[in-house]
């Protein structure tokens, strides 16, 4: 294929994924959160705009596109302008390698790259870089204690995150994920990898600030945390990389533990979809059911008790994998 | 010119581009930021080199891991005050003097040496092939590099706990 | 298509501005930075060499993944120091650290 063809399919795929991120997961993320939330609180959530409130956020991202960027005084301008994009740049970098179903014409990814765990693990380690950008460019204490506490928990939580990928690369003898789908068709790796299953998904919620770890932008004490002094679509924007990031993760965690797009009678996207959407539903129902741990409690989770259950789980599973290999 | 020549002018202008923000901006917390798209030059270099193995890990551990160590140590020590005092030291002149001879003896080296060509073709499959020389020839090394680590680990722990 | 030789000018240049930012800066941590770039252009060289010199043997990746390995504690432990001479000298610029014992 000539190079430029490629740019082309290139910039042609990161539209298409920019629109799928901002339509499916931020917008219509948004949206669930808020009827879940009510459905969880003994509410009704968001029901006058469009048929049960189906377009409450498109009317408020409508809104937030209208309203004025305000820029703090003395902030850091061409940091806390640069952020806003790292942040939801990092999270779409994520989807390249998700193969969110198969088809005719193979299976539909954006790139099978041969290193695709790792090259997960080090797309959602590149969200910290933003964080800690717009917690420092905002000049405003809040911003800087919410952008540093990010720093650490997402630091601590990269390790035992990477651990569990590996084990599963392990398994699945590769790093690609199309060939890690392709071998869970016997078997889902939640069966034969329960621990780092739940390693990954603990890890997923620290990496994605999310209660019980949302120490980062907890609102009781940081006000917005690392975004409390952005307006308007910048603002948005963060939520757009929060959410796509969630979903990321979500996709990730399919795509290692509950076989991809495989299952039985309906079309592989739609069971993508639907698994997709399950873990989703888990993601806010620990959310809205949870309070937040301390930010000591959180360190010491991480460092005492993931990292080496995890790293037990890697090496009974090299064990494992050495021995039926002989 | 083809696409290969076109990315590699491009990544290489971002490499170098960013890199002298590094070297000379006035704030240290920009240098740092500046970090990042070096450091992602770099990455597409070794994406043009067929190394993708090596690419992710200097994302995963250059730009995620040792970009955002240094912005946190930027802040927990003298953070947004260091804008007003002074970066450099008197030895500007000298040190772009040095910089540059250096730069013109390794250029000079690089262009006019014949580098020899060793037969043999880059295996498809990069991180099957690091991994079977990690723990093949290169086993001494591994070991090696993994006790530095644990070395450093402590290390770094033990300097930068409080005294109590 | 670039040659090995483009890749060698650019590892060159990426390795003098490093070594610009050892020399004259004050801050410990972008003395730090500095060597990170020059670490960097290393790297670039040996994997250069590695697809370019000898492409049937994998010395060059290896090696430049070692060299990521001791970088990261090379950050480690400077950092780690420069964050002991803030506590105890108060001072992050190293032309100002200049006794032995305090």
């Amino acid at each position: 294929m000539p190079w430029w063809l490629e740019l082309i399919r290139a910039i042609v795929g990161t539209i298409i994924l920019f629109t799928g991120v901002a339509v499916v997961a931020a917008m219509f993320g948004v949206l669930l959160e808020r009827k879940i939330s009510g459905w969880m609180q003994s509410r009704l959530g968001p029901k006058h705009v469009g048929p049960q409130g189906l377009l409450q956020t498109l009317a408020d991202t409508l809104k937030l596109l209208q309203k004025e960027n305000i820029v703090p005084h003395r902030a850091d301008r061409a940091i806390f302008a640069t952020a806003v994009i790292v942040v939801p740049l990092a999270a779409l970098l994520d989807y390249v390698v998700i193969p969110f179903g198969t088809t005719r014409w193979g299976p539909l990814i954006f790139r099978d790259l041969n290193v695709g765990v790792v090259y997960f693990a080090a797309t959602s380690s590149l969200v910290v870089v933003g964080i800690l950008m717009a917690g420092w460019g905002s000049n405003n204490k809040y911003a800087l204690l919410g952008g540093l506490r990010s720093a650490a928990q997402m630091v601590s939580y990269e390790i035992p995150m990477g651990l569990s990928l590996i084990t599963v690369a392990l398994m699945a003898g590769s790093l690609s994920t199309v060939t890690i789908v392709n071998a869970q068709a016997g078997l889902w790796y939640i069966v034969a990898q329960p621990v780092a299953f739940l390693v990954f998904l603990t890890a997923a919620t620290a990496e994605v600030n999310r209660v019980p770890f949302d120490l980062v932008e907890a609102e009781s004490e940081l006000v917005a945390g690392y975004f409390s002094e952005y307006s308007g679509m910048r603002f948005a924007l963060f939520q757009l990389g929060e959410y796509g990031e969630m979903f990321a993760m979500a996709g990730m965690a399919v795509t290692l533990f509950l076989g991809g797009w495989r299952g039985p009678v309906l079309p592989p996207v739609l069971w993508f979809v639907i698994k997709l959407y399950a873990l989703i539903f888990v993601f806010m129902w620990v959310r809205w059911t949870y309070p937040r741990f301390r930010i000591d409690q959180l360190l010491n989770f991480s460092w005492k008790v993931l990292i080496p259950v995890s790293l037990l789980n890697l090496v009974a599973t090299a064990f494992v994998v050495m021995v039926m290999h002989r | 010119m083809s696409g290969e020549a076109i990315a590699f002018y491009v990544l290489a202008a971002v490499t170098l581009g960013s890199g002298v923000v590094v070297v000379t901006s006035p704030n240290v917390v920009h240098s740092a930021v500046a970090l990042v798209p070096t450091f992602l030059g770099v990455t597409g270099i070794y994406v043009l080199l067929s190394a993708e193995f090596v690419a992710v890990i200097q994302v995963l551990i250059y730009a995620g891991a040792i970009t955002v160590l240094i912005l946190f140590v930027i802040m927990l020590t003298e953070g947004g005050t260091g804008i007003r005092a002074r970066q450099r030291n008197e030895q500007g002149a000298i040190g772009a003097a040095v910089a540059a001879a250096m730069a013109g003896l390794l250029i000079a080296v690089a262009v006019r040496t014949p580098w020899a060509r060793l037969p043999g073709t880059l295996p498809t499959y990069t991180p099957g092939a690091i991994g079977q020389s990690f723990l093949g020839p290169n086993l001494l090394v591994f070991e090696g590099t993994s006790v530095v680590l644990l070395v450093s680990l402590v290390g770094a722990i033990v300097i930068a706990r409080k005294e109590e | 298509m670039p040659a090995l030789t483009h890749y060698l000018v650019l590892s060159a240049l990426l390795f003098c501005l490093g070594l610009f930012a050892v020399v004259t800066r004050r801050n410990g941590v972008a003395i730090l930075m500095g060597i990170e770039l020059m670490l960097n252009a290393a790297n670039v060289n040996l994997v250069a060499f590695n697809k370019f010199a000898a492409p049937g043997a994998m010395q060059g990746q290896v090696f430049a993944l070692i060299v990521i390995t001791l970088a990261a504690c090379e950050a480690a432990v400077g950092l780690a120091l420069v964050l002991a001479a803030y506590r105890s000298l108060e001072t992050v610029y190293v032309d100002e650290i200049n006794v032995m014992k305090w």
